[in-house]
């Protein structure tokens, strides 16, 4: 039968044409049918895999008191053996079980397959005429055709109240503009580098002497009193402040218009967050003077005010201006002169 | 089922007892006995489904350990290289669990497999379906809730492994407040409401805990218990054969066969999760250590469901523009933003789709196979192209490392091929499957290929071919005979078009070309044709037909009495 | 009967499918994942008692196997365009060449590429003479002694050293300034333009401390003013300490992370239960006999 267009629905596609149905061929006895000793075969075969399974699921108790974690783990081949043992006899334990129950729909259940008919997934039509005319009566006895006024009043009062939810929302936390003048170095357009603010050594503190870094070294920095901060206040400005220094020669670096005097004897320093989408970034390449951005691979060239060379970053990374102070130690001459990280709305005012 | 006479005594008291109350006679009747066909592509669901309950039970053992909180604490647990180094609360109690509670670790790499294999299951499951057509009435809104159950599967891997806090998901998390912040005018509030502040605040792990623990379970249950009643109500799918028909359904009933080798599946997906959480190490997070925003490791990868908008992320170019002053990040929103959302509508609408180009209203419960839909067929493998190319993209250091090539080349390449690859294997596909078509046909005109290869008396040589079997050909020709949608010419006194003719005109032209080139079955008059030329070959040969010659009854195409290849079990 | 020849006909297509190569690689990847070689310190190099005859037979090995890219001085060679063919050595001290030449990076194979790790081409004594002569060319980092990348066992005033804080803190150190490129287990990493970070398991210690010292081709350096020695020192501690610790979760599918995992959740995980499903729902063999009373009545549900 050809499909014709727009029939009406309900009806079952017809597929026996050109060939008449066959009919469902008629049933085969597997070996264990007819023969009654394959049959007990199977059934101990069955059984035995129920009895190997509690003989894992033994196994599995006894790994659990055996096999010691904490300060002092069993090893075994260079492998956890708690994690090893419990996992594989947890898995055998539970895989005889469901292998025996298999084999025993697979070999004794019987196999013969039924049929049974479809109906159409809509319901009769007397079955639609008489919900149609009960919906009918209900909607005229509620009056709700016949008096709009009830009906609009009461969409109206559920579109309002179903803003409650969205309203109760709000103190989910701040508006970035309430957060931006709150404290020293919060929101989005600030970080806690200040003018004279010492660079120093992340994980360790330590500050920087200019004189010490030599061509090609590379140091993950972050201001100083970052680590006099603690929870949440520590993370925030970890997550806004943290920036690599470089050292090259001086002559490599092509210093952006009124960037002149933002290194100091060829040490330059960049915001370590990267502007696609906020990873931290320190691939450094001493040759090329490229850093890569291991989430994405956005590429920066540190020579040249950090542009872009490749990859989905669509900004250059800010740059921190150096200079030292008395003691020949790396500052700030201020904070970032652009928010750093990623592009957000609001980041154009 | 209320009691009978003929059932064992205490079996039927205890139905009794909870017929009386629960009157489950009525249910039990239908259902009991429900007939489920056999096929192995059919269990692909349930390999989601058990998934899914190992999740619910490793789950719960995780949480009574397991504490949410981003204070901060020193850890003093007995990891060694990680004591007294700072961390949340979170990643101390995931240490915990790994390293201090006996099958913790167990338990946490089961549960993060588990999670990997439910996203996996779910989506082989839907490519069975989109490629059997079993999408097609009256089954399109399960269609519909299965891609739900998708999307909230993958939302709810991505909040569960970014619970422990560690450095790898940490960077994700991360990565997610960009996503956010790249939205247009609400991007910035929409992350300062969902960290609780500036990231990374201390509110992200509690609440992802509450949206991965109750809020996307929760949903997942219900659409899964609705997705399972309608499954039950339309009755399952079945291949087309000799007495299987659209209007019953031949199969094993529910009880005893198809609910052993279900309940058999859970146990055997079960316990290859425990073996696979036993033998294999997955999100070793005492190796990242915890978050902490200025540190990174190489090969910074989310979990593979949420790999390939991490490629398209890695592959576009840095394009940002601005309006009203204000930057607009194409280069996050179209991998994040826009792709993602587009391809679980286009997904969604696909049974709509093929149904508005068909013009078929009809239900079906025959399933077609791959080939004989080549247009359909082709449609999912070039989505599916695209899936893999840019997941590919989305391990794009790990290939260039393993494979000594340039991340930067391998990104150019598959910038080109997101785009010509689908159209190729759309290409391809289609072809393949109308050749394929073409073989079928041959074996229902011209018999299948013996392998005999026959000798003439002039001394050409030619393949002999013999008619398949009764029961094969009527499986081939078990489908529909397409025919193109055409409006039909309504035009009113003027001659001037109904209205909606554009839109017909387009429809009409999909419709031609979504069947343009297949090949129909043959028709009566075409294989009385065939098979009147056969026999006539055949009455040439009749006299070479020696028994047991031509090795044909070995092929399993035939039934050879007394001849058994295997013995009797 | 019929379904007697067509499951045997479904047998032996199961034979012909690439399923069991897939199993058999996917075994192959899993150890070798997992399995990585002994790791064993290097021999002590520390000896910098150089002599006059050192330098000198170290200067006729240099212009041997060296001069043809870093000139016959040391100087380096420029190419036509002007780029570097062979750096200047003057300045790279005694510790590069250990390096370079010790762990066979140089000589290069062919200038342009990245320097591999290979079986070295010098041996120790020639490797120490050639060094020696470059070091007499300039300044430059010496060779570290065994002392510098060993942690102590007792603190300068005699209380006993605590190792544990060492390797927790160059763990923290690792973290921060190695692992960007060198992935979160040392395994190495891409970089830029076919560039790669190499793995850091099985390198000696001292190779690293000189590694980190001098910045070897792309890598940057961690001299002394960058890293202080002790915060090397606890690196490569933490890297042995983790090298000697037990992979915890079974095998460790290469750490690379979650793309290895996504693989092997797919051919093992999603592969394995389809081959179960495909077991359960196929059919079972036929036997020829029939019987002939059926015990079980089937309801007619139609």
């Amino acid at each position: 039968m050809s499909i014709q267009p727009d029939k009406p629905s309900g009806e079952v596609a017809k597929v026996s044409d050109p060939l008449p149905d066959p009919g469902l061929p008629a049933h085969t006895w597997r070996p264990t049918d007819v023969d009654e000793g394959l049959a007990k075969r199977a059934e101990r075969q069955v059984a035995g895999f129920f009895a190997a399974s509690a003989v894992f699921t033994v196994l599995f108790f006894v790994s659990y008191f055996v096999f010691k974690v904490g300060d002092d783990w069993d090893v075994t081949g260079g492998l956890g053996a708690s994690t090893v043992a419990l996992g594989l006899t947890l898995g055998l334990a539970l895989l005889c079980i469901g292998v025996g129950i298999i084999q025993w729909a697979r070999k004794l259940m019987t196999d013969q397959e039924i049929m049974e008919m479809r109906h159409p997934a809509r319901s009769s039509d007397e079955d639609r005429e008489a919900s149609l005319a009960a919906l009918n009566v209900g909607l005229e006895e509620s009056g709700i055709a016949r008096r709009p006024l009830i009906r609009n009043s009461l969409f109206g009062a559920i579109g309002v109240i179903a803003l409650a939810p969205i309203v109760l929302l709000r103190d989910l936390g701040p508006t970035p503009s309430q957060v931006e003048n709150e404290e020293e170095g919060l929101g989005l357009e600030h970080t806690i580098w200040k003018a004279g603010k010492r660079v120093v050594r992340d994980v360790v503190g330590t500050p920087i002497r200019a004189a010490d870094l030599q061509i090609g070294d590379l140091v993950n920095a972050v201001p100083d009193g970052m680590f006099q901060l603690e929870g949440t206040e520590l993370q925030v400005q970890k997550a806004k402040a943290a920036v690599i220094v470089v050292r090259m020669e001086p002559e490599e670096i092509v210093p952006g218009p009124g960037r002149e005097d933002w290194s100091v004897e060829g040490i330059v320093c960049y915001s370590k967050i990267c502007t696609h989408v906020g990873c931290p970034i320190s691939l450094y390449e001493r040759t090329t003077h490229h850093v890569l951005c291991p989430c994405h691979q956005s590429t920066f060239d540190l020579a040249d005010s950090a542009k872009v060379v490749f990859g989905p970053a669509a900004r250059e990374l800010p740059q921190l201006p150096l200079s030292v102070d008395d003691e020949g130690f790396l500052v700030a001459q201020s904070d970032f002169t652009e928010p750093v990280g990623p592009s957000y709305w609001g980041r154009g005012q | 089922m209320a009691a009978t006479p003929k059932k064992p005594a205490k079996v039927g008291a205890v139905a009794n007892w909870a017929d009386e109350r629960l009157g489950l006679g009525g249910a039990m009747k239908k259902n009991l006995r429900k007939v489920f066909p056999d096929h192995w592509s059919f269990m692909l669901g349930e390999i989601a489904l058990w998934s899914f309950v190992v999740l619910l039970l490793t789950g719960v053992f995780l949480t009574l350990w397991f504490d949410p909180s981003m204070a901060e604490i020193e850890y003093q647990g007995s990891f060694d290289p990680l004591r007294g180094v700072e961390m949340s609360r979170s990643m101390a109690s995931t240490l915990n669990i790994s390293f201090d509670v006996r099958g913790g670790l167990l338990m946490r790499q089961m549960h993060h497999w588990a999670a990997s294999i439910f996203i996996a299951s779910m989506m082989i499951h839907m490519m069975r379906v989109y490629f059997t057509g079993a999408f097609r009435k009256p089954r399109e809104l399960n269609w519909v809730i299965g891609c739900l159950l998708l999307l909230l599967g993958t939302l709810e891997g991505f909040t569960g492994y970014s619970l422990p806090d560690d450095l790898l998901s940490g960077t994700g998390v991360r990565a997610a407040d960009g996503f956010l912040k790249a939205t247009p005018v609400v991007g910035s509030y929409m992350s300062f409401f969902l960290f609780g502040g500036e990231f990374p605040g201390d509110s992200i792990i509690p609440r992802l805990y509450t949206i991965h623990i109750l809020l996307i379970p929760g949903l997942l249950l219900g659409l899964i218990a609705a997705h399972m009643l309608l499954l039950v109500y339309h009755k399952h799918t079945q291949w087309p054969g000799p007495g299987r028909t659209e209007e019953n359904v031949v199969g094993f009933p529910m009880l005893p066969v198809y609910a052993a080798k279900a309940g058999g599946f859970f146990f055997i997906v079960f316990g290859a999760t425990a073996v696979m959480g036993g033998l294999l190490t997955i999100n070793p997070v005492w190796k990242f250590g915890p978050y902490d925003p200025t540190k990174v490791t190489a090969g910074s990868q989310p979990d593979w469901y949420m790999g390939w908008p991490d490629g398209l992320l890695r592959i576009i170019p840095g394009w940002e523009s601005t309006i009203f002053g204000e930057p607009i990040s194409w280069n996050i929103m179209i991998p994040i933003l826009i792709v993602p959302p587009l391809m679980l509508v286009i997904l969604m609408l696909l049974p709509f789709i093929e149904a508005w180009i068909t013009g078929d209203k009809r239900e079906h419960h025959l399933l077609e196979r791959p080939r004989n839909a080549p247009t359909r067929t082709a449609v999912m493998v070039s989505l599916m192209t695209f899936y893999g190319l840019a997941w590919a993209a989305g391990g794009n250091d790990l290939i260039a490392i393993r494979l000594d090539l340039s991340i930067n080349q391998i990104t150019y390449f598959m910038r080109v091929a997101i785009f010509l690859g689908p159209a190729l294997a759309f290409y391809i596909t289609r072809r393949w499957c109308i050749s394929l078509q073409r073989h079928d046909e041959n074996k229902l005109l011209h018999g299948y290929e013996t392998g005999v290869i026959m000798r003439s008396p002039e001394g050409g040589y030619s393949e002999r071919h013999l008619p398949i079997s009764e029961n094969a050909a009527y499986t081939l020709t078990a489908r529909d005979r397409e025919q193109a949608w055409t409006p039909s010419q309504k035009v009113d006194e003027n001659g001037v078009a109904a209205p909606g003719g554009r839109l017909d005109g387009i429809r009409s032209k999909l419709s031609t070309l979504m069947y343009a080139d297949n090949v129909q079955k043959p028709t009566a008059a075409e294989l009385e044709e065939a098979h009147h030329h056969a026999e006539h070959e055949h009455a040439l040969t009749a006299a070479l037909d020696g028994h047991s010659a031509d090795g044909h009854q070995f092929d399993g195409h035939h039934a050879v009495e007394g001849e058994n290849l295997r013995g009797d079990h | 009967m019929r379904f007697l020849n067509r499951s045997a006909g479904r047998l032996s297509r199961h034979r012909r499918t690439p399923l069991a190569g897939a199993l058999v690689l996917v075994l192959g990847l899993l150890f070798t994942g997992g399995l990585y070689s002994a790791f064993s310190p290097g021999a002590s190099a520390g000896e910098t008692n150089t002599t006059a005859e050192d330098i000198q037979s170290g200067k006729e090995l240099f212009i041997n196997g060296c001069s043809f890219c870093h000139g016959q001085n040391g100087e380096g060679v420029l190419t036509a365009s002007g780029d570097q063919y062979g750096p200047p050595l003057a300045d790279v001290g005694a510790a590069s060449v250990d390096f370079q030449v010790g762990t066979g990076r140089m000589p290069l194979v062919q200038p342009g590429q990245q320097a591999e790790r290979k079986p070295p081409v010098y041996n120790e004594e020639e490797t120490l003479q050639l060094a020696a002569y470059v070091d007499s060319l300039g300044t430059g980092p010496a060779i570290p002694d065994e002392s510098n990348y060993t942690l102590p066992e007792t603190n300068e005033d005699g209380t006993a050293f605590d190792k544990e804080a060492a390797i927790s803190r160059g763990g923290q150190i690792f973290l921060t300034n190695c692992t960007a490129c060198h992935n979160f287990d040392g395994q190495g990493g891409a970089m830029p333009r076919g560039g790669y970070a190499p793995t850091l398991r099985g390198v000696e210690p001292k190779y690293v401390y000189e590694a980190l010292l001098t910045g070897p081709q792309s890598m940057p350096s961690f001299s002394n003013g960058n890293l202080a020695p002790d915060q090397k020192r606890d690196v490569i501690a933490y890297l042995e300490a983790t090298d000697e610790q037990p992979s915890y979760g079974g095998f460790g599918l290469g750490s690379l992370g979650p793309v290895s995992e996504g693989i092997f959740a797919w051919i093992i995980g999603i592969g394995g239960l389809v081959g179960f499903a495909v077991w359960i729902a196929a059919h079972t063999t036929r036997s020829t006999r029939s019987k002939t009373s059926t015990a079980v009545d089937h309801g007619d549900l139609a």
